[in-house]
């Protein structure tokens, strides 16, 4: 069962994936404290928060990938690159969109155009999306992998950006949850969200794992057709 | 209609977050499928150009 789990890594990190998911759920509803400004729609940070840092995780490990495309020429990166980007896409859509329902229950509104942090994020997400466009637009090959890897890390600097926008905005709504004096939540709250985000790499690192062997196994399916044939 | 309340939200939220997680895996699943049947198709033309020399 042991060799099992350490020859087969998608399926180790989507146990670990499953069992921190379920510990986080746990813990959000029945341990977590209501919040005493928000109410109890303040339990949806412990979901959207994770998710938009996994999202800038991704892109980070994507950029990451990117750069050993560029640096040293090692063409596995590149399916690498694009898988961690593809999973950053759709963390970057959760965020959105879970981050758009807890708007309307604290804000009373799905969007607002005047918040710098939301208005970056979606800016991040489109750049990214934008990123397919390109990859899908040229031949495979080399070329490829080196003008996706490029863009990769283009998009990799508006991360800091987006992270900080809240912080240089002068006038915001968006909560502050982590400044310079820690993070602004009791002991037992943090704990929670340490949980929850740790669920939420896991989940990232399973997705990243389960779509890089899929991948991998369609590309060794059209060597053998090629040589078949 | 009353408006929905914060735990409707919340919900919304959750639920969001799961199907997405669902359809990932019906996306791979079906991935899976076609990978299984293309495999299959190959292993029958290995077999069928062994038999024929």
């Amino acid at each position: 069962m042991r060799r099992t789990l350490a020859t087969n890594r998608p399926a180790a990190v989507s146990g670990l994936a499953v069992v921190l998911l379920a510990a986080s759920v746990a813990l959000i509803f029945f341990y977590a404290p209501t919040d005493a400004d928000q109410g109890f729609s303040q339990r949806i940070f412990y979901f959207h928060v994770p998710i938009a840092l996994t999202a800038y995780a991704c892109f980070g490990w994507g950029a990451w990938k990117a750069l050993r495309v560029l640096w040293k020429g090692d063409q596995r990166a590149d399916l690498e690159s694009y898988v961690a980007i593809h999973q950053g896409v759709i963390f970057g859509a959760l965020t959105l969109l879970t981050g758009s329902i807890w708007a309307r229950a604290s804000w009373g509104v799905w969007w607002s155009w005047s918040e710098n942090q939301l208005v970056l994020f979606l800016v991040l997400f489109l750049f990214y999306c934008a990123y397919f466009m390109l990859r899908f637009s040229l031949e495979p090959g080399r070329a490829r992998a080196n003008m996706s890897a490029v863009y990769a890390l283009f998009g990799v600097v508006l991360i800091p950006v987006s992270f900080l926008a809240i912080r240089l905005s002068q006038k915001f709504i968006h909560p502050v949850v982590f400044n310079s004096h820690g993070p602004q939540m009791t002991g037992s709250q943090f704990f929670t969200f340490c949980v929850s985000l740790a669920a939420m790499i896991a989940l990232f690192a399973a997705l990243y794992e389960v779509e890089l062997a899929g991948k991998r196994a369609d590309a060794h399916l059209r060597e053998l057709r090629e040589i078949l044939a | 209609m009353n408006p929905p309340s914060e735990w409707h939200y919340v919900a919304a939220a959750y639920g969001v977050v799961f199907v997405a997680v669902l359809v990932w895996v019906a996306i791979i699943a079906a991935k899976l499928g076609r990978l299984q049947r293309e495999l299959g198709d190959l292993v029958d033309q290995a077999r069928a150009r062994e038999r024929n020399g």
